[in-house]
């Protein structure tokens, strides 16, 4: 078997002299490190079924409701969006060049993109609150005082109102209900964006601590497994954004749809 | 006898240090299994309460020891002290625990820091459900089903479920260290078929509980958004789907079901071999069939749901992989009969507690089938019928099969040997007091008595009388052990290192063990259960 457990003939005693990272309970490095990233890969697997129910969720109230989630998500701003993706693949990009600066044993570079990581996701977190100030401003913020009559009002056609427009009992039922459904579309925008977002927020702590590790010169070349799980993480985050990006924002963008 | 006293004198992981720092700090997965022990038979006395006052009040058929509300709150602080609190964490976190880095040969699971997390998680959360418990408590049912519980429930929704929510961290983190325990830390040898089945069982509950867990916590997240901002995502009257809520519930909830039995067949697996002194029949069918139990338990939610309005189409899906599930469980029970067929079997107690699982779960596992099938699930639906079928399986299953745990590795854990004499009584205690408390609700369920009422019909009398007599006597029987284990601390006689002459890398150190379990790191060269060349337990030894 592939991963079987690896302990080597060298005497324990030996290896916990030369190696101060090594608890006790391991017997080599190696295995070591084995552990910590196979604990993060299956840690990671839990967050996908976690955002799993989520997208669940998502994926049953968009079938139903299609018009609805299309007109919403028209609603969303896709540049400010757009933008904030790149920003957060920039994040990832100096993430992965920091283990490769630690793997050439480059503590200050290693520092510099680190801080930068931290910065680009703070940058992410601040255009999120902006743009979810906007959607307090617009009254898309469920329940408090949720008003869909712009989305009524640029999406007559969408939601089959023009043909309505000679039965007035019927045109108020359809606003009512476009009035409900929208409020599912921004309750599951709020949730997993918001539940991205304190992924995040966690994420900016665990690499002020990493930078900090670094700055003091604890990853080498040979040991930097912290790093390397902690950027497992953030590319996890990222990814999560990856998926939210298009399902939030790109229902139906088709123009005069 | 000589054991004897090497055995006080020797540095083991109980008197390595002392004072209630060594203990609240500690990252030695032995100690903090016994913090979990004390933790968990805590709370298995609160939920017993629950069970008491449900029994008291289910003996008349008026409503007359508690008002309809309280009785609601009581049955379903029952459920969710047993199942979140106890059932889950049991056997993995206090045996699993304890056991699995000894049975692989290593010196502690792979994140000691994070299993101490786990076990703070766990006690915040406790504590966070101790005080929703006191503050008035909550009544939704166990299961949390909306729009009840997201719209009229007027009790403490919120904080139960966020105690559930964090509870359900803690077994996440023991799942996960499990795991990965698993996969590096075996010693040198101990090949994937070579481990124990114990080990096998729980690798397959862990992966449970690292993807089905999650699956809960946002549930939960959502219930408590939808009460707080007061969002619709489960209101039907703003074109939310309550459906939606059950299919999430469910689909941890079911597999749940897998992370309380799978780890009481894993100590089956472990006893029977060793009382009935035969290598386990079929070693790779009863390892494959827990990976199986696993993969297909998260395939079945919807049986659930049969009632609920689902399609016919997936019901009947739904149903049949329902059926495919009773397959691996048979596997089992039929492996185990096999092991014990022509060997030399002996009727200790953690025997009796086997050979009683076997009965119970085969008796919960068939009733499981009559519930599976669409025909008859929707004239069983919320009867006690169902009651008495989980019973079977969480009580007569997932208990005995803790118990009789205890039991067999009791010496290893305290260095005590247990008196074997009251342990047999009280072994046979619980199997009597168990099947009289729930035989009867099969057949009352039948005749058509629906669940969580606080009144019935008095032609259901007869029925309610006999389960209540029968949770009397398992409520002694259940009393028994934790008195003369406690006693066997201080006045058992000690154990040696392999009072039963088991295999296992467990019992190939001292009892209790040292603090990193063995003197050198072992390297195995023989396969699982040799018992052909084990020697005979010392009948002087078990002589108690």
């Amino acid at each position: 078997m592939s991963d079987r457990a690896g302990i080597g003939e060298t005497p324990l005693a030996v290896e916990h002299e030369e190696r101060p990272e090594l608890r006790h309970h391991f017997a080599d490095v190696e295995q070591q490190r084995n552990a910590a990233t196979l604990g993060m890969w299956w840690f990671l697997g839990t967050e996908i079924m976690f955002f799993g129910g989520m997208f669940c969720a998502y994926l049953v109230y968009r079938r139903w409701y299609f018009p609805e989630f299309a007109a919403s998500s028209r609603s969303l701003d896709l540049i400010v969006g757009t933008l904030n993706t790149a920003v957060l693949i920039c994040s990832s990009l100096t993430v992965a060049m920091s283990v490769r600066a630690a793997q050439l044993g480059k503590r200050k570079l290693q520092v510099q993109l680190l801080l930068a990581t931290i910065f680009f996701g703070l940058v992410f977190l601040g255009v999120k609150a902006y743009e979810w100030d906007n959607k307090y401003k617009e009254h898309h913020i469920p329940t408090f005082s949720f008003n869909a009559q712009d989305l009524i009002k640029d999406n007559q056609k969408l939601f089959g109102l023009d043909k309505l427009q000679n039965d007035p009992a019927k045109l108020q039922e359809r606003e009512a209900e476009i009035q409900r459904r929208s409020q599912i579309f921004f309750s599951l925008y709020f949730a997993l964006t918001g539940m991205h977002a304190i992924h995040m927020v966690i994420g900016v702590g665990i690499f002020a601590v990493i930078t900090w590790m670094a700055h003091k010169g604890r990853f080498t070349p040979e040991y930097h497994t912290p790093l390397e799980i902690a950027g497992l993480y953030w590319h996890f985050v990222d990814i999560v954004w990856i998926y939210l990006f298009p399902l939030l924002y790109l229902i139906d963008r088709r123009p005069g749809a | 006898m000589a054991t004897a006293v090497v055995t006080t004198e020797r540095k083991n992981y109980l008197n390595a240090e002392y004072g209630i720092r060594s203990w609240l700090l500690t990252t030695d997965h032995k100690r903090i299994a016994l913090l979990y022990l004390l933790s968990i038979t805590f709370f298995f006395f609160i939920g017993g309460f629950f069970a008491l006052l449900i029994r008291l009040e289910l003996l008349t058929p008026a409503g007359d020891l508690l008002t309809a509300d309280t009785y609601n709150k009581a049955f379903t602080m029952h459920g969710q002290i047993m199942v979140f609190f106890f059932l889950i964490p049991s056997i993995p976190a206090v045996l699993g625990n304890f056991l699995i880095p000894m049975m692989i040969g290593a010196k502690d699971l792979a994140f000691p820091r994070i299993n101490l997390l786990s076990w703070y998680i766990y006690i915040v959360a406790g504590i966070l459900y101790l005080h929703c418990l006191v503050s008035g408590g909550v009544d939704t049912g166990w299961t949390f089903y909306t729009p009840y519980s997201s719209l009229f429930s007027n009790t403490h929704v919120v904080e139960a479920g966020l105690a559930i929510f964090i509870v359900g961290f803690s077994s996440i983190l023991t799942g996960l260290n499990f795991v990965v325990t698993i996969h590096r830390m075996r010693a040198p040898g101990l090949t994937w078929s070579r481990l124990p089945l114990f080990v096998w069982s729980h690798y397959a509950t862990s992966i449970i509980m690292l993807l089905g867990t999650p699956v809960i916590a946002i549930t939960l997240v959502l219930v408590v958004l939808e009460r707080t901002l007061n969002l619709g995502i489960f209101d039907a009257s703003r074109g939310g789907d309550p459906v939606l809520f059950q299919h999430l519930f469910w689909f941890y909830s079911h597999p749940a079901v897998y992370i309380m039995i799978l780890p009481s067949m894993a100590v089956m697996s472990e006893i029977i071999p060793c009382f009935s002194r035969k290598r386990v029949f079929g070693y790779t069918f009863v390892a494959m069939s827990s990976i199986a139990i696993a993969a297909i338990g998260f395939l079945v939610w919807a049986h659930h749901m049969f009632v609920a309005g689902i399609s016919l189409y997936s019901a009947l899906v739904f149903s049949f992989l329902s059926f495919l599930v009773a397959v691996p469980s048979a596997v089992k029970v039929f492996n185990w009969t096999a092991t014990m067929y022509k060997g030399s079997v002996s009727f200790s107690t953690p025997m009796l507690y086997a050979m009683g699982f076997i009965g119970l779960f085969t008796i919960g596992g068939l009733t499981g089938l009559f519930l599976a099938t669409l025909g008859v699930d929707v004239h069983l639906h919320d009867t006690y019928f169902v009651i008495a079928h989980f019973h079977y399986v969480m009580v007569g299953g997932a208990v005995m099969g803790y118990l009789g745990g205890m039991h067999f590795w009791w010496p290893k854990i305290s260095g005590r040997m247990y008196p074997e004499g009251w342990g047999r009584l009280a072994a046979l205690i619980v199997f009597i007091g168990f099947n009289l408390t729930f035989f009867p609700q099969f057949l009352v369920g039948y005749l058509g008595m629906p669940r969580r009422y606080w009144q019935y019909p008095p032609e259901y009398q007869v029925y309610n009388v006999l389960s209540t007599a029968g949770a009397s006597i398992l409520a002694v029987g259940y009393l028994l052990p934790m008195v003369y284990l406690l006693w066997s601390l201080r006045y058992g006689k000690p154990a040696p290192d392999n009072p039963w002459q088991a295999t296992g890398l467990e019992w190939r150190t001292a009892s209790p063990p040292p603090t990193f379990n063995f003197d050198e790191t072992p390297e195995v060269t023989w396969e699982a259960y040799e018992y052909e060349t084990m020697p005979l337990p010392d009948e002087v030894t078990l002589e108690r």
